[in-house]
């Protein structure tokens, strides 16, 4: 079954490639098939798994070659896929989930004009995220970066037609690229230091690096991370992204794509380990936007951007968590985080499609008795995202924090509980203002169809039970799999005064008491949320706008681009530029007027020269013998 | 007693050359394509030749596409002929010089 | 034997080729091509190259020479050229350059084989079954690329010679008119 791990990119390939060249005519099958070849991406995926879990912990790497693609000199990048824990967990997450968001988005997406491009470019993105997990080499694996960043940006501006969707496709794409970059050359350093690309020779090679070059490799390449998975500073371009359709926010910018600098990490983590600052680095980028995408996410109004600071917030925690070591447990958390985030984002989208677009959560509210199922689900993914006991983020979030108390840093653990009281509030109060309460407009929302309702279900199901695939850090059943991939989860001994029991109670009673106060402000009706918003303006809008960072990259780096680029069209290019070009044409033109004297038009005259040449080259070759 | 291969060899160079000439002295056109064909003719005698001293069959084949070629090449050489020769009423080459300064 | 029909029939291509440049109707100038390419034919079976010299035969001589001569009578039989040489120099470095070319030929002939030496022995067996055995074996991709290739030209040529047709563009007429042609001094 192994061999057939290229079916799992291969058939979502297929069907962006036949949507594309027949989306007219596949148009009233367009859902179903995408939604069906990726689900049949997930089948493969469970068998390969299947087969995998029948052979012993240490033989569970396997390299499938597909065919060579780059061979030059000393320089191998060839198509070879890898099955190994990590990467099946990936895949199983990337088509599962994908799976759901796409036979949610058949009934989303229905009378779109462009339906059938809506699910070419969704399969297109799942075929190159399937790349970028399954890559065995550091090239493949940036084909599939680089894809998956091009359907970002092909489904943010999906309704092109809107300012707001075209302006933030185009700045996803130019600010991940300011990190692709970077870790572009941090894959040319790694194979002009290892001397190559394979996952194998790379991270093997990486104990006997010089620690400078290390820490470089491994910054470049977390800089890539901090792009794609929008960390600090890059993470501009992801509340933006929320312009796209709201089942693609669930898919690329909650559940797969942005966790792709999580995987970068945990994948390339020989590497980290070989440096002594990288991991520090990793550490304090995720904890620091884990904090302040959190608090933006308070002043949020739009439910949806609340999500995406959400999201940019519990990526900082994956990182905290990669960041001291418990790589296990940032995969474990990336996993319920897609199946929670997902489930809010569905829920959105559900809010969406009911109300006709309006996200605002302050005109919304007292949707719950219109619409059970989408506030259920969305309670359930809240809870978990909150962390309360018993759901999947608890385990995993408890999992992070422990982690970096045992490791010792309780900086960073105190910080991250003031995190997971940030994350308590804001996702609560979302869902006060949205669900409970009273109508606040003129709404007639009304529950969504069922191919919209079920696949919510099965992912709210998920973020209940999830956790019983990875109760512990230390025995959990993800946690032991990914063992081999990513080193065996070691038994603390408790580094600091509290037992893992202690560690979890806090954790919980963080969470709680985050939504206590949330409900106090936003739920009891004793405090008027609406008075303190006009009281406390300023800190509202700081909040609101993510304290201004977009304001000062607009001031520093896009007015001062502009000024120098009107610098440069009207005095730069009329003057030195177009001066220069003039006058090189003017010299050629003149000279030309004497070459082109040769030009007769007559094809004898050139058959003549013809000659002339071929003689010569007779001539010489006997000449020369 | 056999010929010897180069025989072969400077005949063709012979046929060749007048194919040469014959292109660039000539203004009709159709017998210009003549000499091009000669020349065509000219290189698989060469090629048949050389075929003939290695002893085996490889330049036959070659010659045989040459030829195939040929073919291609004259069914489009003389539909071009005959367009520019609707348009012009002439076929000689002379006249077809558009693309000059 | 084998060296006496060489020696007939070389002067005899050799002479048809000349002939051909020098006929200044059309007509004639294909039919002395004709004879060229017999004589081709025949050097070919010297060459014990059997299935290539009936091609030669059926296929130049015979099937593209007579589209020629069609082309030929289609356009007129009776347009002559001039003598005279419009292009100056043209003529005197055409035969000079030729000239120079099959001096470097046939020297580079000489020093690389010897004009004298006599071929190796026949390849035994019979030639066509062992052109048969290598075209479609070893080169059966490329035989059947000719095939395309034939298609194509017959398209080709039938969209570039095909007169107007009713509401179908004339890409020969479509053509921009230009400049008249002129005369090179």
């Amino acid at each position: 079954m192994t061999d057939l791990i290229w079916l799992v990119p291969a058939l979502p390939l297929a069907g962006a490639v036949a949507l594309l060249l027949a989306g007219k005519p596949l148009r009233r099958i367009a859902g179903g098939l995408a939604s069906l070849l990726v689900g049949a991406s997930f089948v493969v995926s469970v068998l390969v798994l299947i087969d995998l879990l029948g052979v012993g912990a240490e033989e569970r790497t396997v390299a499938v070659k597909i065919f060579d693609w780059i061979s030059v000199g000393s320089f191998e990048a060839p198509v070879e896929l890898r099955v190994d824990p990590l990467s099946m967990v990936m895949a199983l997450t990337v088509t599962g989930v994908g799976f759901l968001i796409h036979v949610y988005s058949i009934d989303y997406m229905h009378g779109d004009p462009r339906y059938s491009r809506y699910f070419a470019y969704l399969n297109l993105f799942v075929a190159a995220m399937l790349t970028l997990v399954l890559a065995n080499n550091l090239v493949l694996l940036y084909v599939g970066w680089e894809g998956v960043g091009l359907c970002s940006y092909l489904l943010i501006a999906f309704w092109f037609e809107r300012r707001a969707a075209a302006d933030a496709g185009k700045k996803a794409f130019i600010v991940t690229r300011i990190g692709d970059t970077a870790m572009l050359i941090g894959i040319f350093l790694a194979f002009s230091t290892t001397g190559s690309v394979r996952f194998d020779e790379v991270f093997g090679a990486a104990g006997g690096l010089a620690s400078g070059t290390a820490t470089a490799i491994a910054l470049l390449l977390f800089a890539g991370a901090v792009g794609k998975s929008a960390q600090l500073p890059l993470h501009v371009w992801l509340p933006d992204a929320m312009e796209g359709p709201t089942p693609v926010s669930a898919l690329i910018h909650a559940a797969t794509m942005v966790t792709a600098g999580v995987y970068l990490v945990v994948r390339a983590h020989a590497i980290f380990e070989a440096s002594e600052v990288a991991l520090g680095v990793v550490a304090v980028v995720g904890i620091v936007t884990a904090v302040y995408a959190g608090l933006s996410a308070i002043g949020q109004d739009d439910l949806k951007r609340v999500l995406a600071y959400s999201t940019i917030s519990q990526l900082g925690y994956m990182f905290l968590a990669a960041g001291v070591g418990a790589y296990a447990v940032a995969i474990f958390h990336l996993v319920a985080h897609a199946f929670f985030k997902a489930l809010l984002f569905l829920s959105a989208g559900s809010v969406m499609h009911a109300t006709d677009g309006v996200i605002d959560v302050t005109r919304l509210g007292g949707l719950r008795r219109r619409m059970p199922v989408t506030a259920a689900s969305f309670a359930v993914g809240g809870l978990a995202l909150a962390g309360i006991p018993l759901l999947v983020g608890f385990f995993s979030k408890d999992q992070i924090l422990a982690a970096a108390y045992e490791a010792g840093r309780t900086g960073l653990w105190i910080t991250g509980l003031v995190a997971a009281f940030i994350t308590a509030i804001y996702i609560t109060r979302a869902y006060l203002l949205t669900f409970e309460g009273e109508p606040r407009s003129e709404l007639h929302p009304h529950e969504s169809p069922a191919l919209m309702s079920v696949p919510m279900a099965v992912l709210g199901v998920g973020a209940v039970l999830g956790g019983l695939l990875g109760a512990s850090a230390q025995t959990g059943r993800v946690q032991r799999f990914l063992g081999p991939v990513v080193g065996e989860p070691e038994a603390h001994a408790a580094a600091g005064a509290l037992s893992e029991v202690g560690l979890s109670v806090i954790a919980s009673a963080v969470a709680v008491g985050g939504i206590a106060l949330a409900w106090a402000l936003y739920g009891s009706g004793r405090v008027d949320w609406q008075a303190l918003r006009a009281r406390f303006g300023g800190a509202r809008r700081a909040l609101s706008r993510g304290f201004y960072v977009d304001d000062a990259y607009g001031a520093l780096l896009v007015t001062p681009g502009k000024a120098a680029a009107s610098f440069s069209a009207s005095v730069l290019d009329t003057r030195v530029v177009d001066g220069a070009v003039n006058g090189i044409g003017r010299a050629f033109v003149r000279l030309a007027g004497v070459g082109r004297r040769l030009q007769t038009g007559l094809v004898r005259t050139y058959a003549l020269a013809f000659l002339l040449g071929a003689a010569a080259l007779v001539l010489v070759l006997v000449v020369r013998t | 007693m056999r010929t010897p291969i180069a025989f072969f060899l400077v005949v063709s160079a012979l046929l060749f050359t007048i194919g040469t000439v014959g292109v660039l002295v000539r203004r009709n056109a159709l017998v210009i394509f003549m000499s091009i064909e000669l020349q065509l003719n000219a290189v698989n005698l060469t090629l048949i030749a050389f075929s003939r001293q290695l002893g085996e069959v490889n330049g036959q084949v070659l010659a045989f596409f040459s030829m195939v070629v040929a073919a291609a090449e004259v069914v489009v050489g003389l539909a071009i002929i005959v367009a520019i020769f609707r348009r012009r009423v002439s076929a000689n080459v002379d006249d077809i010089n558009l693309l000059r300064w | 034997m084998d060296l006496i029909v060489f020696w007939i029939m070389a002067p005899v291509s050799v002479g048809a080729a000349v002939l051909m440049l020098l006929q200044r109707n059309a007509v004639y100038a294909a039919l002395f091509l004709v004879l060229n390419q017999f004589t081709l034919a025949v050097f070919f079976v010297l060459l014990d190259a059997h299935f290539l010299a009936a091609v030669q035969v059926i296929v130049y001589a015979g099937a593209i020479m007579v589209l020629f001569l069609f082309v030929i009578m289609f356009l007129g039989v009776d347009r002559r050229e001039a003598l005279v040489e419009p292009i100056r120099g043209q003529r005197g470095l055409a035969i000079g350059l030729g000239l120079l070319l099959a001096a470097g030929v046939v020297l580079a002939i000489g020093l690389g084989i010897g004009l004298a030496r006599a071929p190796g022995p026949a390849p035994g067996g019979d030639n066509i079954e062992a052109v048969a055995r290598v075209l479609f074996t070893d080169y059966v991709f490329p035989f059947e690329l000719t095939s395309i290739l034939l298609i194509i030209a017959a398209v080709a040529a039938m969209v570039l010679a095909r007169r107007k047709a009713r509401g179908l563009p004339d890409l020969a007429d479509e053509a921009p008119a230009g400049r008249e042609p002129e005369r090179v001094p």
